[in-house]
């Protein structure tokens, strides 16, 4: 009898994963939190009926898993937080390219030039500062400002985190290795105050420890819905810089994957209006789809100084940037 | 440290044998084949991360060798070497503090302040951290509630604290233990002698205690040296912050490895450390005839001990419940919205449940055979786990992963993996205790069902194992409390689609979510306290290594 009850729940187990492969259903790769993206893939289960796998992990994380994969990948859809990640898929030649019309939802500065990944939604790098002890007046207008001797100590940064990184990658392409290195050694010399993540730093800055922080926009605008009382700003930089940079958060269809039309359901439904709407609202980022407005704490995203880069290169220079980090002490 | 020669004269009492006697049979065998086969296929899944890490070691490129031999590297090493003492001293001290005055002192509510005192083994490191940070300085909450202006708790006196905190645990359940085994006619000797309590208690209780002080120790030392989360938080630059950032910050993932075999080798280091300074570890292998003796306390003693216990316990517990309260309370009366993390639950108790069920089931044959048929490879098997244990997280994650991807496809990202790999991290967890209870089983009842014609495997299923059976317990629950916090080989190994309560409070912390992180984290303390419950109450059946 026992036997047989055994055998009857593996036949049902087996049945069950068989019929759920015939189901329309989609792995995707998360290297966006699960806090932030779950409800958007909660939305795309209940209106497609396809039913979504997610692996969140770190996005440079999962594209190093992803190369390791290699043509068998169980993925799909690789969904990251910045370009510098998505170029690494795209330059192994693991991702396929997308529509046209998908492409044309997005203004193209903020996607892969040949095609390869879509912005999603934009991540303007600022300065966030304590304002019961600093005047937005004194802030400099480039990040280049802050090797000062008069910002010795009050900057916090985070040089290990991934935002950093692809800001340093940027630099690099910009302004060149030299002179990035400079800037981070003078980081070094002035003491600047380490963190492990963005977060960190805007928390510091709101508990008083550190005058100021390079982050990005929006984790602010949380700390602010979490708790209004906080003194924390944010600080757009009025030249067009590295440091004034607006990253994408981005998708790209893997070549293996054999659920294109699922794919291909599942980046239109990530720029369509509604999508967009989540992510101004919801995780106060830039929707990068004309015509959809960001939190109206925010300047517009056409008003922010931005320099002129091509951002698929991001991935070119990454090892290089964790390379002068290191030599710059910072690590 | 006293010197080793001062124990030697009475690490051996009368009547207490160094090895327990085995039957002349058992003492010239090598033990059933069927322990050995399982033992094997055990040090095969061990095998795996060690074997795949040194295949990457092989391929890792000139550029993270040369990481490996600046100064930044040694300065680092030596930093972090120190730190893990310091921390490693603060835990033993206040975990055999605690556990005196509980195991053996006539203080009131000695079993509510256990629970409590051992509670703070089940919230993560980095909670700890997140909780003090907030908690402290001129806008903390400690400044709100009492108009106190307290300096930031950051750096190394921040990082000191946390991980105190979040290891003096593990020291005291073990040596609560032990103090329960001392015979009490060794110390009634000494104080008929003319001896004084203090004179009794560093003379002869603390001697006594060594072995389980060391095992509680080096589980302290390895925590420390293996965390990331509580110092980066606390911004205190230590060795596995440069592996972190090499493993984030690029896609070539060889830097990374070549850097954690440095924390490899000072785990070693520490583990040699520790077998050295031990002694054999048999000393409460019996039963003592008698409960051990209890201490009265002067009136000046019991505030005083009564005044430890309830820092620590604030520090460790009040603290951060009252802190993660705090944020709850914060966020659902401004409107955010909260959701009970059922998934989370439900991954969470599965993950762990199972890598207690493999731990304990994989403990049994290498504890009898490392008991009843003491060779030199049922020593280095044992020993095998140690290693093991004192292995970075992120390291055996890379490491399996790399393994799996190539050459175990099927498995690979599969519940199967995440299970083993726990079970496989913390089986001296398991092993300790089921050592433990495997000593006070006297072989002569092994013997006399053999000698009934049962078969070894019967006798092992119908007489050893259920007489085992509260040590295996005791083992089962340390490896479900511990798995239920490990973060970073769940991030890499966990199948899609699948999340603990651990992996939540650290995403949602990250995102600054405070509402939703401190939901998940009153959560994971409210599912481990009946295990601690019943680890606090029976320490007995702990008993470490």
């Amino acid at each position: 009898m026992r036997r047989l009850l055994v055998a009857g729940a593996v036949l049902a187990l087996a049945a069950t994963a068989c019929s759920s492969s015939d189901d329309r259903s989609l792995t995707v790769y998360s290297g966006r939190s699960e806090e932030l993206i779950q409800p958007l893939i909660d939305r795309f289960e209940e209106e497609t009926g396809i039913s979504v796998t997610v692996r969140y992990a770190g996005s440079a994380d999962l594209a190093a898993t992803i190369l390791e994969e290699g043509s068998s990948s169980p993925a799909d859809v690789f969904l990251a937080q910045d370009p510098a990640s998505l170029g690494t898929v795209a330059t192994a030649e693991l991702f396929t390219p997308l529509s046209e019309e998908q492409r044309s939802r997005v203004p193209s500065r903020f996607s892969d030039p040949d095609g390869y990944w879509l912005g999603i939604s934009g991540r303007a790098r600022v300065v966030v500062y304590d304002s019961t002890n600093v005047d937005p007046s004194e802030l400099p207008q480039t990040e280049d400002g802050f090797t000062d001797p008069s910002w010795s100590g009050r900057v916090g940064i985070a040089p290990t985190n991934g935002s950093f990184l692809a800001f340093v990658s940027a630099k690099i392409l910009l302004d060149g290795r030299d002179a990035t290195l400079a800037w981070l050694e003078g980081m070094a010399e002035n003491q600047s105050p380490t963190f492990p993540k963005n977060s960190a730093i805007v928390t510091a800055v709101n508990d008083g420890q550190v005058d100021t922080g390079l982050a990005n926009h929006y984790y602010l605008l949380r700390a602010l819905a979490e708790d209004p009382e906080v003194p924390g700003r944010n600080h757009f930089f009025a030249i067009a810089t590295a440091g004034s940079l607006v990253m994408p958060a981005g998708v790209g269809i893997l070549a293996s994957s054999e659920r294109t039309d699922e794919a291909d359901a599942f980046v239109d439904f990530l720029v369509d209006d509604a999508s967009q709407r989540y992510f101004a609202e919801e995780t106060f980022e830039y929707p990068l789809v004309p015509g959809v407005p960001a939190d109206d704490r925010l300047p517009p995203i056409e008003t922010i100084p931005t320099p002129d880069l091509d951002l698929s290169l991001l991935a070119t220079t990454l090892d290089e940037a964790t390379d002068l980090v290191a030599e710059a002490g910072l690590l | 440290m006293t010197e080793p020669g001062s124990i030697v004269e009475i690490e051996i009492p009368a009547g207490v044998p160094a090895a327990p006697p085995g039957s002349t049979e058992q003492r010239r065998s090598h033990g059933p084949w069927y322990l050995w086969v399982i033992s094997l296929l055990i040090v095969c899944v061990i095998a795996v991360p060690v074997t795949s890490l040194a295949l990457r070691l092989l391929d890792a490129t000139d550029a993270a060798w040369q990481s490996l031999l600046s100064w930044q590297t040694v300065r680092l090493m030596v930093r972090t070497l120190v730190f893990t003492a310091l921390v490693t001293a603060s835990a033993t001290a206040v975990g055999v503090s605690g556990a005196w005055l509980l195991a053996r002192t006539d203080l009131r509510f000695r079993r509510a302040w256990g629970v409590a005192f051992a509670l703070p083994l089940v919230i993560p490191s980095y909670v700890i951290a997140l909780v003090l940070i907030s908690a402290s300085g001129p806008r903390g909450l400690v400044a709100d509630i009492t108009g106190v202006d307290l300096p930031h708790l950051v750096g190394f006196p921040g990082a000191w604290l946390a991980l105190t905190l979040s290891t003096y645990p593990y020291v005291f359940l073990i040596t609560a233990a032990a103090l329960q085994r001392v015979d009490p006619a060794l110390e009634e000797a000494a104080r008929g002698l003319g001896a004084s309590p203090a004179r009794v208690f560093r003379t002869v209780v603390l001697p006594q205690l060594r072995p389980a002080m060391g095992a509680g120790a080096l589980l302290a030392a390895l925590y420390t040296l293996s965390d990331f989360g509580a110092v980066s938080l606390m911004r205190f630059d230590v060795f596995t912050r440069v592996i972190y950032a090499q493993y984030s910050g690029r896609i070539d993932r060889s830097p990374a490895i070549v850097l954690s075999i440095v924390l490899v080798a000072a785990a070693l280091i520490v583990i040699w450390a520790e077998q050295r300074t031990r002694g054999d570890g048999t000393l409460f292998s019996r039963k003592p005839a008698r409960p051990p003796s209890v201490y009265r306390l002067t009136p000046w003693q019991r505030a005083a001990g009564t005044t430890f216990l309830a820092a620590t316990v604030a520090a460790g517990l009040v603290l951060p419940v009252a802190v993660l309260s705090a944020w709850l309370l914060r966020g659902l009366t401004s409107g955010i919205d909260v959701t009970i993390p059922f998934d989370a639950i439900a991954g969470s108790l599965t993950g762990a449940s199972l890598a207690a069920i493999v731990a304990v089931a994989a403990s049994v044959p290498i504890v009898v055979l490392a008991v009843r048929y003491p060779t030199g490879a049922s020593n280095a098997l044992e020993r095998a786990v140690y290693v093991m244990f004192s292995l970075p997280h992120i390291t055996v994650a890379i490491a399996v992963v790399a393994f799996t991807v190539r050459y175990a496809r099927p498995v690979y990202q599969s519940l199967l993996v995440l299970v083993l790999v726990y079970a496989a991290m913390f089986l001296a967890q398991a092993t300790g205790p089921a050592k433990a209870s495997l000593l006070q089983i006297d072989p002569a009842l092994d013997d006399a069902s053999r000698g009934l014609g049962r078969s070894h495997l019967a006798t092992m299923a119908r007489i050893t194992v259920p007489l085992m059976s509260k040590g295996l317990l005791a083992g089962g629950l340390l490896v479900f409390v511990t798995a239920l916090k490990e973060l970073p080989a769940t991030l890499l190994l966990r199948p899609s689609g699948f999340t603990t309560l651990a992996v939540r409070i650290w995403s949602s912390a990250d995102e600054l979510l405070y509402t939703q992180a401190a939901a998940s984290a009153l959560v994971l303390i409210a599912v481990s306290v009946v295990p601690v419950y019943y680890l606090s109450i029976k320490p007995k059946d702990v008993v470490g290594v």
